[in-house]
């Protein structure tokens, strides 16, 4: 931008009390911002999720019972059929399954549990594909090719199946008698050790472009060691496209995660998530209990196109051929 | 060309004895196999003869030497679920797998590429929007999710389809196929849907971008200019030079398609190799599983090994490329 006049390099009081109070203004003017409020689609999407987030945090205030307390649920009150249906009961809005558990709030423990681990997927994956990329990139020769022979290896393998074998292998360590958060921490491990290899190539590619720059022979020049010039000055350099696959991996991170306990090698029915929800609820398809599986189905559909019209968006918006 | 090939084929066996390695970890360091044989109060002395029986007393690299000849032999041991030879439970499974995976695909090919050049050549219509929409929730809802509403619509509502496993088969040698009869066709209809939506999506994706970008290009303007037919140029033209990378993306999808089967199969009950897997990864059957990774690798990397080769048999300007030393 205006870098050609800066006069005073030392910030005075009165001018970080100003930058402070335009910050908003800055947020609303940039380029972005501008292209966020001119698609409505987006901003549809971006309402969505973050009612989503909402919806997931205040699980425990917004839900009638918890429904992973087996002392909540009454057999009497299963298999009621949503509230506008002619057997609808209160407080049931969305009904119960078999065991007497309101589908509403199973959805919203459910979205906690599934966002959790999409979200901690996502940033496993995220520091482990950083971390490799960087070290690839800048460091260079017979790291970098170990490095990036892995990668193309596993990239021929489809995410889900590398899920599964972790999965499995996990299992089979601990003996198949894990709990319900350990199961949690083993299914984050298994979606960030599938997709981290995206982050890698991402982060390698921008740094073997970056590290030739002036401003890093600057940075090896007054004798800053490797680790704060990738870290510092580096990275920061890298991070668009990174936000990017960030946004489009959590979508994938959400399908992986529910696809993995739909398949029963994920969340057990004692902790479920959307996925294990929609698992339970297939077995009462043919009983014509459609709303057990149809309401969870409904909102991770809903959940993953959202996520995946904010990431197009942000790929279009952050790249500069397309503006 | 030869140079090539070959470093090339040494790159896919490296992957293979890399995927062995893991195989072989798998099946000799994640759990103890000798626990899954035996039962809870089996003497130790009674173990130790198990152990001893299985070679699991002789040194590391001797097991994974043994472990490696088998496998190249399609020996893969003994599932513990089964009880069986796993090669035998794979050989029974992988005809009903591949039939579901050349039908996916075969599909997905057709209506990618009809959809592709339809929404390329008539880009504002009603019909080029509904079909940007299935693409939109092809890539957007979960496989399961899908297999889930097809067999609410079809089966529970209308009952026109069955809603799980494979039919009728006919026996033809150690191949069963469900093609030859009605019920086996109309079993095949919605698992194959299901698979190839997603291989449609990224077909017709591919195929209106490619078409877009052929369409720009002087040799067709030049080939208007002649005055050839529309239909000549887009369809003899056009779309042919579109076909290529198609046909490398169909081919390489082809092994993530024999993946994705496993969560197809497990919607339908399919009685495929990747529902296998699935009740191995459930019941911790470490020998289904190593089997299943180096069978689905072998399968991967023999593909990816055709595509390349014959990418530069199609393409002569890769091979001039690759001929000068990089």
């Amino acid at each position: 931008m205006s870098d050609a006049v800066v006069p005073h390099r030392i910030e005075s009081s009165p001018q970080r009390a100003r930058s402070n109070a335009s910050w908003l203004k800055r947020v609303f003017d940039s380029d972005i911002f501008y292209s966020f409020r001119r698609s409505r689609m987006t901003m549809v999407a971006a309402a969505v999720t973050v009612l989503f987030f909402l919806l997931a945090i205040f699980a425990s205030q917004l839900a009638v019972q918890n429904p992973f307390d087996p002392a909540q649920l009454q057999l009497m009150n299963s298999r009621i059929s949503p509230l506008w249906t002619a057997e609808g009961q209160s407080p049931f809005l969305l009904g119960t399954d078999e065991q007497g558990r309101d589908v509403f709030s199973a959805i919203l423990y459910g979205l906690r549990i599934s966002l959790v681990v999409g979200v901690l997927g996502v940033i496993f994956a995220g520091t482990l594909g950083i971390t490799l990329g960087l070290i690839a990139g800048y460091v260079g020769g017979a790291v970098d090719g170990l490095i990036m022979r892995i990668a193309d290896v596993q990239l021929t393998f489809p995410a889900i199946l590398i899920a599964l074998l972790v999965n499995g292998v996990a299992k089979s360590v601990f003996n198949n008698r894990l709990d319900a958060v350990s199961t949690l921490a083993v299914l984050v491990v298994a979606i960030g050790l599938s997709f981290w290899v995206q982050y890698a190539r991402t982060v390698r590619g921008s740094v073997m472009v970056e590290k030739n720059k002036d401003y890093v022979a600057a940075a090896q020049l007054i004798g800053l060691p490797a680790p704060k010039i990738m870290l510092r000055h580096v990275l920061p350099n890298t991070m668009g496209p990174i936000l990017v696959i960030a946004t489009i991996n959590l979508a994938l991170a959400i399908i992986t995660e529910a696809t993995l306990s739909f398949l029963g090698a994920g969340m057990p029915d004692t902790m479920p998530s959307l996925g294990t929800l929609i698992r339970i609820g297939n077995n009462y398809l043919f009983a014509g209990e459609w709303w057990i599986v149809a309401f969870p189905g409904i909102a991770l559909a809903g959940l993953i196109l959202s996520i995946n019209l904010l990431g197009d968006w942000l790929r279009d918006a952050l790249n500069p051929k397309l503006r | 060309m030869l140079a090539f090939t070959l470093r090339r084929a040494i790159q896919a066996i490296g992957v293979m004895i890399a995927v062995g390695v893991i195989a072989f970890s798998m099946f000799r360091f994640a759990g103890d196999p000798v626990n899954q044989i035996v039962s809870l109060d089996t003497p130790a002395a009674e173990r130790e003869a198990v152990r001893k029986s299985l070679g699991l007393d002789d040194p590391v690299p001797v097991q994974f030497a043994r472990y490696f000849a088998n496998a190249a032999q399609f020996k893969f041991g003994v599932s513990y679920q089964f009880r069986q030879p796993v090669s035998n439970l794979l050989m029974e499974r992988m005809p009903a797998t591949l039939e579901l995976a050349a039908c996916a695909t075969v599909l997905a090919m057709v209506f990618g590429i009809l959809m592709g050049v339809y929404s390329a050549l008539r880009r504002d219509t009603i019909l080029t929007k509904f079909f940007q929409a299935v693409s939109l929730i092809g890539i957007s809802l979960p496989t399961f999710l899908i297999g889930i509403l097809l067999i609410y619509l079809f089966s529970v509502t209308l009952g026109w389809l069955p809603s799980f496993g494979r039919g009728d088969v006919v026996r033809i040698g150690w191949w069963t196929t469900g093609l030859l009869t009605l019920s086996g066709l109309k079993a095949l209809i919605m698992p194959s849907i299901t698979l190839g939506l997603f291989q449609m999506t990224l077909i017709m994706r591919l195929v209106r971008a490619e078409m877009l970008e052929v369409l720009r290009t002087d040799y067709i303007r030049f080939a208007r200019a002649r005055g050839l037919t529309t239909r000549a140029i887009h369809f003899g033209h056009a779309l042919k030079n579109t076909l290529v990378p198609v046909i490398t993306v169909a081919g390489l999808q082809f092994g993530s398609v024999i993946a994705f089967a496993i969560i197809t199969e497990t919607v339908f009950q399919w009685p495929g190799m990747g529902l296998l897997f699935v009740q191995a990864v459930q019941n911790v059957d470490i020998p289904i599983m190593a089997a299943y990774l180096l069978m689905v690798s072998l399968i991967f990397v023999t593909i990816n090994l055709v595509v390349d080769i014959l990418y530069t048999v199609v393409d002569p300007r890769l091979r001039s490329t690759i001929r000068r030393p990089a």
